[in-house]
């Protein structure tokens, strides 16, 4: 029998890898795109399993609002990645820091 | 086979490929590979939320992210030139750091969690009823209708600045202009010129060396 928290903990698991690949792609700007990307699929499992499990509507019309947004977050960051690799030649996450942050 | 039994089976099929293909995403050598790790794991969830009778948005994900986002990876990835092994220097570095990072938060979020009292949720009767697709269109159209509007403007706008921050405008090129083209009068590219209808022909041919001439006043 599935419970709720079989879900949650994938959820989790899932969420836990995509931080892990945050902090050991130092060098790839791509990796950490998809990193984020597999935060939000983690994220969007939690309110599917949430939604079905307490019967609310809710959680799934947010769940199609993440994918809007997140779909025009990749466009718009892959954008920028191209401009990056454009003027700097490169995509190294160290070497991007003329802002001086 | 009992039905509970089979789901149960089917979550974690899924589930393991889905964590598997996540790691493999974060650790493989070639971000080619990284990307179509990526996609399996998106199928592997969508899979996971189609036991959740979620099947909207398990399409949804299939769709869109496997279909459109993430061929727009596999496109800026093959498009780039990147030197692996630059790439990859600190990777052992801060191995150490990224695993005792996520599996302490694991273990935090575990703990918040509260596997055993979580257990008390089994699956109840669907609440979509038959269908998922009337029951989460019907939410979208009624009371979230201003939201849906806002999500398509959000997409608009990121597709005009996808576009925008990419176009290049290049000096020293030739190109055409539209709309000068679509502008222009016919006044401005015929010229109608009076000529004299006939011209009366020599009768006795002039010696050779101003032979040139009657030709210049025939273009006159």
């Amino acid at each position: 029998m599935i419970t709720l928290s079989h879900y949650i903990v994938l959820g989790a698991i899932l969420f836990c890898i995509a931080v892990a690949g945050v902090f050991i792609n130092r060098k790839n700007v791509i990796v950490l795109l998809m990193a984020i990307e597999l935060m939000l699929l983690a994220v969007n499992t939690n309110f599917v399993a949430f939604s079905r499990f307490f019967g609310d509507v809710q959680g799934q019309v947010f769940v199609f609002f993440i994918l809007t947004v997140a779909a025009a977050e990749s466009a718009i960051g892959l954008a920028i990645l191209v401009l990056l690799f454009r003027n700097r030649s490169t995509i190294n996450v160290a070497e991007i820091d003329s802002m001086k942050g | 086979m009992n039905n509970d039994l089979l789901q149960l089976i089917c979550f974690y099929l899924f589930g393991g490929v889905a964590v598997i293909a996540g790691l493999m995403v974060i650790s493989v050598r070639n971000s080619v590979h990284a990307v179509l790790s990526l996609v399996l794991t998106f199928f592997s969830m969508a899979c996971v939320w189609l036991l959740a009778e979620a099947e909207f948005l398990a399409i949804a994900l299939v769709v869109v992210y496997v279909g459109a986002v993430m061929v727009l990876f596999l496109f800026v990835v093959m498009m780039l030139d990147i030197k692996q092994e630059v790439v990859r220097e600190g990777f052992i570095r801060y191995l150490p750091v990224g695993i005792i990072v996520a599996v302490v938060m694991l273990v935090e979020m575990l703990a918040m969690i509260g596997v055993k009292s979580m257990h008390a949720h089994t699956l109840g009767p669907n609440p979509a009823g038959n269908s998922n697709v009337a029951w989460l269109g019907q939410a979208l159209y009624t009371d979230f209708l201003l939201p849906f509007e806002i999500a398509a403007l959000i997409l608009t706008v990121g597709v005009v600045a996808a576009v925008a921050l990419t176009l290049r405008q290049r000096l020293g090129v030739r190109h055409q202009s539209a709309a000068q083209q679509v502008s222009v009068k016919a006044t401005e590219r015929v010229r109608v010129v009076k000529m004299a209808p006939s011209q009366v022909a020599s009768v006795v041919p002039p010696p050779a060396p101003p032979a040139a001439e009657p030709t210049q006043e025939n273009a006159k």
